[in-house]
Parts: C-alpha cells; structure tokens; sequence
C-alpha cells in the first residue's frame, strides 16, 4: 500500500487552462493578420515579425535570469503576443533597430519594471509603440509609411477627391433615409478597401477583416470578452455621429463618417487584442465594458481634436491607467450583503 | 455541452459557479453493499462543528453497539456512539483528519457479537412523534449534517423562535464530482426520504417541503417523484449541472432566489432549513428506530481505486481496512475523505471514517500544481458564486495582508475551489484563504485576551 501519500489543500483537481495555452492562443490568433501583413508587405515583414517576437522573448529571458527567476518562463507565450503585436503596429519600413528597441522598451520598461508577468500597469507593446513613435517621430509618421505592395483597384484615393456629400438636410426621414443609404453604398468600395487591406498603415492595421477572424476566434474560446471589442467600435461609431466632428472634417468628409473611422487606424487590431489584453483591464465583466466604452470615447476625443491623427494607442493606455480606478468602483456585492443600519434615522 | 445545454434547459440555478467533468460514471452503478464491520474501530469526538464530545468509557470497558461512548459537552455538540459491539482498548488521542490536531478518541476492538445496546433499535412511528421528542431523539443519536458541514441536526432542527420557517429543503444535489452515495441513497429509499421530509417540516411548522436534485440524476429525481406524488406539500425539482449546486447558499438561491445575509446569516433569516438527503434517513433512523448514527453510505471511488463502491460503512473504520478490500491501483497517491472540490486530503490510512465522510476518493499519480503570477483574466471573479474578488485575495495572501483580505471580505469565501478550479496561473487561491483565516482568527483571539 501506498505510504507517501499527497497533502494538500482543496480543491484537488483543476481546470486544464493555463497560462501557456491562453497566451500561446492568442499569438495564433494573430498568424492571419501576420499572413496579411507579409502579403502584402513581402518578406521584409516576414523578417519584422520574426525578429520583433525573438527580440521580446530573448530580452524577456535575459530579465528574469538577471531579476533570479525562471527564464524559462519567457516560453510561456505572453512575450511572443507582445512580441506580434509590436511588429504589427511598427510600420513595415520599420528599420532593423526597431524591433530591438522596441523589444527591449516592452519587456524592460512595459513589463518588469513593474514586476513582470501580470503586474504592469500598461500594455507592454503600446508602450513601446509610444516611446517609438517619441523617439523616431519621421518614421512612425503615417504619411511617409510604405504603400502596400498590391492594391486593390477599386479602391479610392481617400485623400483628396471624397463623394459629394449631401448639402440641404431633406425633412423626411425616409429620404434622409435613402440618402444615407445612397453614400453608404457609393462608399462600399472603400470601406471594402480598409476591411481587406490595400491602404497604408502599419503591418497589422492593413488587413482588418484578418484581425477581425484572429478577434472571434478568441471570443469563440472564451479568452477573449466580446463586450470589449463591440463596446469599443460601438462606442466609437455612435460618438462620431454624435459628436460635432472637428474642423478639417469641412474639407475632407470621411473625417465625419462613422464607419470610416471604425475601419480605419489601429482600431480593429487595438479593440480586439490592445484592449483585451487581461493583465492591463479591468477584472470584473462591467468594469470591462467601462473601459471599452472609456477607449472609444479616448480614441473619437484624440482623433477629432487633437494634433494627432491617431488615438488608439494613447486611449487604451489612458485607459490602462485607469483599470484600478475601475476595479475599485466595479467591485461586485458580496452574496447575501446587507446594507449596514443607519444610524441617524 | 454542459453549459449551453444547462441554458438551454431552463432549469434552475445560481450565477457563477463551474462545470467540472462529473467522473461519477466510476462508481454510479454500484449498489449498496454493507461493509463487513472491522475488528477495530476508532472513533473520534470531534465530528461535528461545535464542542468536540467528551469520552464516557475507559480502557477494558465493554460496550454495545449504539451505546454512547462520547457524551455531547454542551447544545452545538453531539454526542458520539460505539458502531459495534466489543472492548474498549484505548482512549487517546489521534490526530484529527480536519485540522491535523490532536483530539481524543476511543478504539474499540470488536468481539464479533455485533450486539445492539439496550432502548435502540426500537421501532415507532415516525409521524406520531411529537416535535419536541423528535429534536430529542435526534440529538440523542447524534445526528450532524452529512453532506460534509457537520453541524449537529438537532441545533438546526430548533430555529431561534422569532424565525419563521417556510420551506424545508432536502439536499439531493450532491454536486462534488465522483460522489455517488447520495444518488444512491435516492434511488434506494425514495419513499423514506419523502417521509424524512415530512418529519421535519411537522417538526419545525413549516408549510412546504422541496427536494432538489442535479439534472445528471434523472433516475433519482423520478424515484423521488414517483415517491412524492399526489401531494401538494412536497415538490422535487430539477436542477442544472453546476458545481457548487449543493452548497446551502447556492440551494436556496436556485430555489428560492433569495439569498442567505451575508456574515454568518443563517438560512432561516429567508425562511428556510436545508437538510442533506442523508442527514434526512438518519433523522427519520433516529425517529423510527431510536438507532444513532454509527452506520452511513460511503462512496469509495476514484482513478486510484480498484472495485469503486458504494459501501454502508461502520463509523470509525479506518481507511485501509476499506481500501484493503477495494484495492489500490498502482500510483494511487492521494486519499480525500470528501469529494475532489472541498474534500480533505488525508496523510495517514490508519485514519477513521466520521460521520460527515461520504465518500472516499482515491487520486492517482496527483501532482502539485506550479503556481504563475496572476495574469488578471478575470475567470475566478465570473466563477465565485459570493461575488468576492479571489484573485485579489490571492495577491494579498501571498503578501500576507491579512487587514486588507479582511476588507476584501475574506471571511464570506465559502472555500468552494471554483476560483481556484478555473485559474490558469493555477493559483492556490482556497489555500491562502484558508492560512488567511485561521490568521484573522489568531489575531482576534490575541486582540481579546488582554481585555479579559
Ligand atoms: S473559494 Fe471562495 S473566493 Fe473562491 S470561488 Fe469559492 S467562495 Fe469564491
Ligand atoms: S483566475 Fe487566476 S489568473 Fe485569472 S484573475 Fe483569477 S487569480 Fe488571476
């Protein structure tokens, strides 16, 4: 008969998820965008990607051996997610430094800084984003990326000519109605443009519809909550329709089109995988639905009265700051709670 | 499957909560079989929550079986019986299989009589019996909850008497994996726990009776019933799959949708008195047949178990003579008295059955789990049936911040394991509220004393 028998606390078995399998999951996730991104940028992507994730786990494993931890633990998959999604936010003539550089600021400053895995207060890649885009302003600067190799033909120039938009407000509804309907499909091509790909941008915002597959997936295995991705776009569309849209918007139409601005920028890719990254959310499926809704109110304010041209990044890590704050104000009420007597009558 | 069909049901339940695979399919369709009674027992005063008892025989003493060997020190506490006929050959103490501590009991070596003492075993009619008589002749056998709680029966069954009890609730959900007494135990006395139902709704003045049982127990459900047709007092429903669908709380909720109040509120502040269905059969034993509790259903199963039972085991037997005749699989290294959620993990074999045992589960080749840091995924506060925050429990465990868990509403975890069952970072999440705990208690008992 057995003599060593094992003591220890309840419970005595456990769920199969770990660490591990979300993280690496949610790397896999990514492989269509990165597909889409070498499509359409060639091997010089391929070679971005690659480097960006070795770069995250290397550096990752060199901290945790300098910090006396496992280094082993760079293996368990949440390096090589900050790995991809940094590649795909750095624009495909991203130089051979930035992989390096960016690396180095997400592991080291994006995450140990704060104590590693699950402490950081801020989405590792978007830090790096951001310090990036301080550091080397000309060449995160939208108008000098790259133009996808292929493009679709259909596709407008957005920039100058945008379709006529409608001058006299109709005072039935059902022509406004109608009117809507007109642009939107006189628009169709180009919304298809920003879904499929084809528009400059970095790696991973060229391809949307890719993203938006990675996205469900993850929703479809529960390691994504869907009310962060459909709060977010939700709140940013019904924003732009609301909101006065900002002065340059005179010139160019699309600045006041819902759609367009849910399609275009680092929308999809930061709704789906910056603003769901678990460590730097709120915990509580509410507290989630704040922060989302507070992204897409971050990233319309940025986008439409600002100086820049792109509030993504900054909203999300705006919101990241205010996850405790959140959590603090989600706290559920404990089973059975009473509330306490008054005192004063 | 589980959770969409459980939707899709419409049958009812309670927010969080967790579908662990069931594993009962090991030892489901095994009848009850009386385990032979051992040549020795060992019983322990302290298995009830409350005070432990107090021995009442000394070495060399001969007893019969059902006579009391530990008299109950005071109201919360139950008395204590001999399962068999023989010679008492110690009183000492043995560590106890709950806390590890040492508490006293009496070993009895059997003398193969296996004689009844005198005034047990004696039968009446259960329904004739006064309230008051009832509660007595529960507590005299001594009776506790069976699920697991411990609590002596006779306590519950005297509710403070500003307390209005509406519902009596029959416990049959048996939600841990692998355990199959209870389910058991329904299927063969349908009919008694109906009548066991009756009794403590006439006992306690309460209108109506439900009986709950899990979905993935449809043949128990039918033979209750079947059981319970006709009348308009007593209503067996069907619950979903869902652990932990058995916890009193979580009953009653589903049930009723009321919760019990937060900080020890107790469930007749909603009306209600819940029972386990076998604390119900002994109820009904002790009322009909005058017979203590000394004999219960145990479940034995497990990947580490050879023959998976249920067997009517003596009280006291210790595990190996059990696990002797059911025999171990090679690699079986962790023994649970209890079920694999909240069971306890048990060092020795030498250790004793207790009346809140039902089931003894045999692990094979359990591991230690490799603990992360915790990557805020959120799956523990969407699985915590009492809306606490675990993860953040988890984190001020490790740092042992024991005020600040205190705010966070340490003492309202349940310890159920859902949170810990679910996390990824395989955090020992039940562990640390438990050190948690037993910390809050020390220091409040250091924070009184000077008073004193
Ligand atoms: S063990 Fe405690 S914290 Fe964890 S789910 Fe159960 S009640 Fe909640
Ligand atoms: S389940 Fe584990 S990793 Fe996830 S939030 Fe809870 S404690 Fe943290």
């Amino acid at each position: 008969m057995e003599t060593h028998l094992l003591v220890s606390s309840s419970p005595h078995i456990r769920g199969d998820d770990s660490v591990n399998r979300i993280m690496w999951t949610v790397a896999a996730a990514l492989i269509p965008a990165c597909a889409a991104a070498i499509f359409y940028y060639g091997a010089g992507a391929l070679t971005l990607i690659l480097m960006t994730v070795a770069c995250c786990m290397g550096f990752e494993a060199a901290i945790l051996a300098f910090r006396r931890q496992n280094p082993r633990d760079a293996f368990d998959g949440s390096a090589a997610v900050t790995g991809v999604l940094l590649a795909l936010i750095m624009p495909a003539s991203s130089p051979w430094y930035f992989p390096v550089v960016g690396s180095l600021v997400a592991m080291g400053l994006g995450k140990h800084v704060f104590g590693g895995l699950g402490y950081n207060i801020w989405n590792p890649a978007l830090i790096a984003r951001a310090v990036l885009q301080l550091a080397y302003p000309s060449r995160m600067n939208l108008s000098g990326w790259p133009q996808p190799g292929l493009r679709l033909p259909a596709v407008h120039a957005i920039s100058g000519a945008s379709p006529d938009a409608t001058s006299q407000a109709s005072p039935l509804a059902k022509e406004m109605l109608q009117k809507m309907m007109d642009k939107f499909i006189d628009r169709m091509d180009t919304y298809a443009g920003l879904l499929v790909g084809g528009l400059p941008g970095s790696m991973g915002e060229t391809c949307r519809l890719l993203i938006l597959v990675g996205g469900i997936i993850l929703i479809c295995l529960k390691i994504v909550d869907w009310r962060v991705p459909v709060f977010y776009i939700l709140t940013v569309f019904v924003l732009v329709a609301l909101l006065p849209p900002p002065e340059a918007a005179k010139s160019n139409s699309w600045l006041s089109d819902p759609i367009y601005h849910c399609l275009t920028g680092g929308l999809m890719i930061g709704a789906f995988f910056m603003a769901t990254d678990m460590v730097t959310t709120p915990i509580t499926r509410k507290g989630r639905m704040i922060f989302a809704a507070g992204c897409g109110l971050l990233t319309v304010l940025i986008r439409f009265y600002t100086a820049f041209p792109e509030g993504v990044c900054y909203a999300i890590l705006l919101m990241n700051t205010a996850t405790p704050l959140i959590d603090r104000f989600t706290r559920p009420k404990v089973f059975g709670y009473v509330k306490p007597p008054k005192k004063d009558k | 499957m589980s959770s969409l069909g459980n939707l899709l049901s419409g049958l009812k339940s309670f927010p969080g909560g967790i579908h662990p695979p069931d594993s009962k399919e090991l030892s489901k369709s095994a009848q009850v079989q009386p385990f032979l009674p051992p040549a020795l027992v060992r019983v322990l005063m302290a298995q009830h929550i409350g005070a432990p008892a107090k021995p009442v025989v000394k070495k060399k003493d001969a007893v019969k079986r059902g006579q009391v060997v530990g008299e109950a020190a005071g109201f919360v506490s139950a008395c204590v019986h001999s399962p068999i006929s023989g010679i008492v050959k110690d009183v000492e103490d043995f560590p106890s299989p709950v806390t590890g501590r040492p508490v006293a009991s009496v070993v009895i070596e059997s003398d193969g009589e296996d004689a009844w003492a005198e005034g047990v075993n004696v039968r009446q009619d259960p329904m004739s019996v006064e309230p008051k008589r009832v509660v007595e002749l529960v507590q005299k056998a001594g009776v506790v909850g069976m699920g697991g709680a411990t609590f002596p029966t006779h306590v519950k069954l005297s509710p403070p008497p500003n307390a209005k009890i509406e519902h009596v609730i029959i416990n049959g959900v048996e939600c841990e994996p692998y355990l199959t007494s209870d389910y058991r135990l329904m299927l063969d006395q349908p009919d008694r726990i109906v009548t066991a139902l009756r009794l403590i709704m006439k006992t306690v003045g309460a209108p109506r009776g439900h009986i709950g049982v899990e979905a993935n127990k449809p043949d128990a459900f039918q033979a209750l019933s079947l059981a319970a047709k006709g009348s308009s007092d007593v209503q067996v429903h069907l619950l979903q799959v869902k652990y932990p669908q058995g916890a009193e709380h979580m009953l009653i909720k589903a049930l009723e949708g009321r919760e019990i109040p937060w900080k020890g509120g107790l469930p007749s502040a909603v009306g209600c008195l819940v029972h386990n269905a076998a604390t119900a059969i002994a109820i009904l034993d002790a009322v009909e047949f005058q017979r203590p509790l000394i004999e219960r259903l145990v479940c034995v199963t497990g990947e580490g178990v050879k023959i998976p039972a249920n067997l009517s085991v003596r009280i006291g037997t210790p595990i190996s003579a059990i696990l002797e005749q059911q025999g171990l699989h090679d690699g079986a290294n962790k023994v649970l008295f209890g079920g694999p959620m909240m069971g306890l993990a048990q060092a020795s074999l030498d250790t004793p059955t207790m009346k809140g045992v039902n089931g003894i589960l045999v692990l094979r080749n359990a591991a230690r789990w490799q603990r992360r840091p915790c990557i805020r995924c959120g799956r523990c506060v969407d699985a915590c049936p009492y809306r606490l925050i675990p993860s953040e429990l988890s984190i001020l465990g490790e740092r042992e911040d024991w005020d600040a868990a205190a705010v966070a509403n340490i003492m309202e975890c349940k310890e159920c394991g859902c949170c810990t069952y679910v996390c990824p970072s395989k955090r020992p999440i039940v562990q640390l509220v438990k050190f948690g705990k037993s910390e809050l208690a020390r220091k409040r008992r250091a924070q009184e004393k000077p008073k004193k």
